[in-house]
This record gives C-alpha cells, sequence and structure tokens, in this order.
C-alpha cells in the first residue's frame, strides 16, 4: 500500500503482556458468562423496576418468552448448571479486573494508553467521522474513538455488570444495604445488569467487526504477540496530495 | 498484493464461520457440565465455597438483611414450590386448624421438645419487613411474624457437636417410583443463631397461608428463597450431611443447587 511518498509503516512494540493476557481471559469469561446468564435470565424471562417483582400489579419493563436453547449454557433448561457456571466464570472476570487495573496502573497502560487528552477531545468527532467512512489508521496510540470504547466498557460497563450482579446476591444485600438502593432497589439492578449485557454484547460485535475491516491478522498480531504495524505515513518534505 | 488479499479474504471468511457456528457448537458442546460427578463441573463448583467464604468473612454474625417499610408492601406474598399438600396427616392438622401440631426439635440436644403454635406465639417475638429473593430472579416484599430460631434453639439446648440445624417438612415435592421425596432443608449455626431467622407463623399481620408453608416456616434472610424451609413438620440437630438425602444438606443442594445460597 505504500507509495515513493511513503514511510511504510513501523511494526511497534503495542500491547504489553498483562494488557494481552487480560484481554483473552475477558474473551473466555465473556464467552461463558453471556450464555449461562441467559439460562439464570430463562428461569424468570420477566424485567422490572423497583425492590421487588409485581404479581399482582405491573412494574414489568420487559416479558420475553426465554432465550433458545442454542445460545445458553447448558443448551436444555438447568438453572443450577447455569448459576456454576456464571458464578465460577464471575470470580474470573472480578479478579482479572482488579489485576488489569493494578497491572495497568503500575505499567501506565491507564495513564498513556487510555486516559483520554485534549487532543482526543479535539479530534473526537473527526475520527468518529473517520471510522463511519471505514477510514481505519493504524497508529502509535489509541485513536479518540478507541479510547471513548475501551474506557467505556472498562470503567463503565464493567465496573456496573458487577456490581448489578452483586445487587442480586442476599448475602451481599446484607454487606452492602445501600448498593441496590442507588440502582433503584434489587430488581431495577437485575433490569440494569441485563442491559448493560446487551451493550457488551453490541461492543463485543462491533469490536470483531472492526478488528476485520482494520485488518484482523495485524489487529490480532497485536493483541497475541504485543506487535502492531502502524500506518503508512508520508515522507518529510514531499507534499500531501 | 494479490496473495495478501486472497489470504486476507480466506481468514476473514473463515473467522467469522467459526464465529458464527462458535455458539451452536459450543453451548451443546458444554452440556457435559450438567452431569454431578463431572470433574470440570466439581472444579468450578469450588467457586462456591469461595463465595460463602467471602461472604461469612465480609458479614458479622447478626448483621442484618436490609427490612423495609409498610408502604413498601404491594401485594400478598407470592408462593412457589409446593403450594399445597394432598398427605393424610397434614390435611388431618389442617382441618383442625393446626391445633394438633407439634413442631418436633430433636437430635443432637440436651432436652428434645416439642411446640404447640400456642407455644410458640407465647415465646419471644420478632416482626421484620423482608425482601423474598428467588433463586429464579423474582422477589416480593413482605411482613414476617414469628419467634426466633435462637430461642427454640436455648429451650431445647443445643449439644457442642451440633453443627448443622434441619428442617424436615411435610410437603412431597416430588413423587418417585420408591415414594414421596419430602422436603428437607438445613442452615448452619450462624445462619439459625441470626435475629432475623424466625420460625414464620404469620405473614401480613395473618396466619400463615397453606401457599406460604402454613403452619410454620423458616426465614433466613441472608439467602435465597429455597432455603426458607415451609410446612416445617420437624427440627433435629445434626453433625453432618452424611445420613441426609445424597449428603448434600438439602433437597436443592442435592440437585445440584449451592447449599449455601447467599448468592
Amino acid at each position: 500500500m505504500t507509495n515513493s511518498s511513503q514511510v511504510p509503516g513501523r511494526l511497534i512494540r503495542r500491547q504489553k503482556l498483562a494488557t494481552r493476557i487480560t484481554h483473552w481471559i475477558w474473551a473466555i469469561s465473556l464467552l461463558f458468562l453471556l450464555p449461562s446468564g441467559l439460562q439464570i435470565f430463562n428461569a424468570h424471562p420477566i424485567l422490572y423496576l423497583g425492590d421487588q417483582s409485581g404479581f399482582t400489579f405491573d412494574n414489568a419493563v420487559l416479558r420475553l418468552a426465554g432465550f433458545p436453547g442454542w445460545v445458553t449454557i447448558p443448551s436444555t433448561r438447568d438453572l443450577a448448571t447455569g448459576r456454576v457456571v456464571h458464578f465460577f466464570f464471575a470470580w474470573i472476570f472480578v479478579l482479572n479486573l482488579l489485576a488489569f487495573f493494578a497491572m495497568s496502573w503500575s505499567n501506565r497502560h491507564l495513564q498513556k494508553d487510555l486516559t483520554p487528552t485534549a487532543n482526543d477531545t479535539q479530534h473526537f468527532v473527526q475520527d468518529v467521522r473517520d471510522h463511519l467512512n471505514l477510514k481505519l489508521g493504524h497508529g502509535v496510540r489509541y485513536s479518540p474513538l478507541q479510547k471513548f470504547a475501551y474506557g467505556g466498557v472498562l470503567f463503565v460497563l464493567f465496573p456496573l455488570i458487577i456490581s448489578t450482579g452483586l445487587c442480586m446476591s442476599p448475602g451481599m444485600n446484607a454487606v452492602l444495604p445501600w448498593l441496590p438502593e442507588i440502582f433503584g432497589g434489587r430488581q431495577t439492578a437485575r433490569t440494569i445488569h441485563f442491559a448493560v449485557m446487551v451493550l457488551l454484547g453490541v461492543f463485543f460485535v462491533v469490536h470483531l467487526a472492526m478488528i476485520v475491516l482494520a485488518g484482523p491478522f495485524n489487529e490480532l498480531r497485536s493483541i497475541v504477540t504485543g506487535y502492531y504495524r502502524t500506518s503508512p505515513r508520508p515522507k518529510k518534505g514531499s507534499c500531501d496530495v | 498484493m494479490s496473495k495478501v488479499i486472497i489470504s486476507r479474504r480466506a481468514l476473514l471468511r473463515a473467522s467469522l464461520a467459526s464465529a458464527a457456528t462458535l455458539p451452536l457448537a459450543g453451548c451443546k458442546a458444554l452440556d457435559f457440565l450438567r452431569e454431578r460427578e463431572n470433574a470440570m463441573r466439581q472444579f468450578m463448583i469450588r467457586a462456591n465455597t469461595l463465595t460463602s467464604r467471602t461472604q461469612r468473612l465480609l458479614l458479622s454474625a447478626d448483621q442484618l438483611a436490609p427490612e423495609f417499610s409498610e408502604a413498601d408492601i404491594r401485594q400478598s406474598q407470592f408462593a412457589n414450590g409446593s403450594t399445597d399438600l394432598s398427605g393424610a396427616e397434614y390435611a388431618a392438622l389442617k382441618e383442625k386448624n393446626f391445633d394438633a401440631y407439634r413442631l418436633q426439635v430433636g437430635g443432637l440436644v440436651e432436652r428434645p421438645a416439642e411446640f404447640s403454635l400456642a407455644d410458640l406465639r407465647n415465646m419471644p417475638v420478632r416482626t421484620q419487613i423482608t425482601r423474598h429473593d428467588c433463586v429464579e430472579g423474582w422477589s416480593c416484599i413482605a411482613k414476617w411474624q414469628g419467634v426466633p430460631l435462637c430461642a427454640v434453639l436455648n429451650r431445647v439446648g443445643v449439644k457442642p457437636t451440633a453443627r448443622y440445624v434441619m428442617f424436615h417438612c411435610f410437603d412431597a415435592i416430588e413423587r418417585t417410583l420408591s415414594g414421596e421425596v419430602l422436603y428437607y432443608e438445613s442452615i448452619d449455626l450462624i445462619d439459625a443463631r441470626h435475629p432475623q431467622t424466625i420460625l414464620a407463623y404469620a405473614v401480613n399481620d395473618r396466619p400463615l397461608p397453606i401457599a406460604n408453608g402454613a403452619p410454620l416456616r423458616v426465614r433466613v434472610e441472608r439467602q435465597l428463597g429455597y432455603k426458607m424451609a415451609k410446612y416445617i413438620a420437624r427440627i433435629e440437630l445434626i453433625a453432618d450431611f452424611s445420613r441426609i438425602g445424597n449428603g448434600h444438606g438439602s433437597y436443592w443442594a442435592d440437585r445440584g443447587y449451592e447449599w449455601f445460597a447467599g448468592i
């Protein structure tokens, strides 16, 4: 893709080992958490607002017939097994997030790569436009939209899905009685848990699409080996056409 | 150049194809986890030990479950599981308004005893408005009234060897070829002596209805609904679960659910 007026992209070491390992642990645990969560949801496929479920009054916000067997773990109705799988991977998911924050703070991934700068805010709209036009550059650093998406998942969606999950535990309700309160009650927390699952699903689909469109080989190499080839850049002094 | 395009396209096609079949193959392929003795399941289930130990660490012995106000009671207590009973013994008790009912408390106790409903009503009373959380996912708020289990245990004197309180119930939750399986559930002595753990004989200011477990059900407010056995016939103090069901200490624990249901 290079021509005489460009310098070829460099092969840089982009992703640190801690980032790569935690990324794949998340990928695997979410692959189990989502279908086992749908299994648990199927035991009572109605979502409500408030502390309780209305049986003689209506506070439902969503009523579904339940998810089909090909998206649940296990594939047949089995709440007990769904809970075994869900809580096992929930522990892994939570410990992985704590490990990620600790390691990414000490290796400065959080500060250097994920924290938005003034420059990011300035170029955010342009970056959204570029992504919509599928003009996907390969910079040394994350683009403003990437920072927004990854930051949103790591700092908003992940903590939200964990804290709303904890709200559903009667034991944790006794430990942290204020936690379901801030979400508006246990059943609202359950509804938010479901909504965040949908958002994470949307992120997953877009994330995969971006990898495919941006060049799956280079993208996968960076999250497996750490090495990433940046886009060719115009030669210094040559005019930009 | 063209080589790169082909391999990239092939990679794309291959990755999309595998991504599409992953859930299909994946979920059926994991059905082996349903088998109780499967080694992978046994490994995963150890996360529940981590959960119960963590909760025990974070919760002091008498830290209370959230309580609610009268205004939060918006419906009668929803009932599932057994909601009516057909056994002759229970039918006879029901007919006489449970006047002949005697709660038997035995096992590893100093002074085995029987309690009528009147006896229980004359003991200390605790009233609490709490939220009942079912393992299925629904919740319901109701006002429960009964005698703290601790008071009953003090009356009979728990032997030092006792570790669990076992509830033997009237309701046949399952009928098999070898006969009826009566509901059974157990809690440890920490939960048994918790101030909110009561033997409830009233809900929402009325005697406990049949559907909610008349004449007596236990409330274990820091755990899920299935721990709160209904239709209690007999209480037994035990040291271990070896002689109970399949050895996991409760009807649902014997069927793959967590014995500790704080999650």
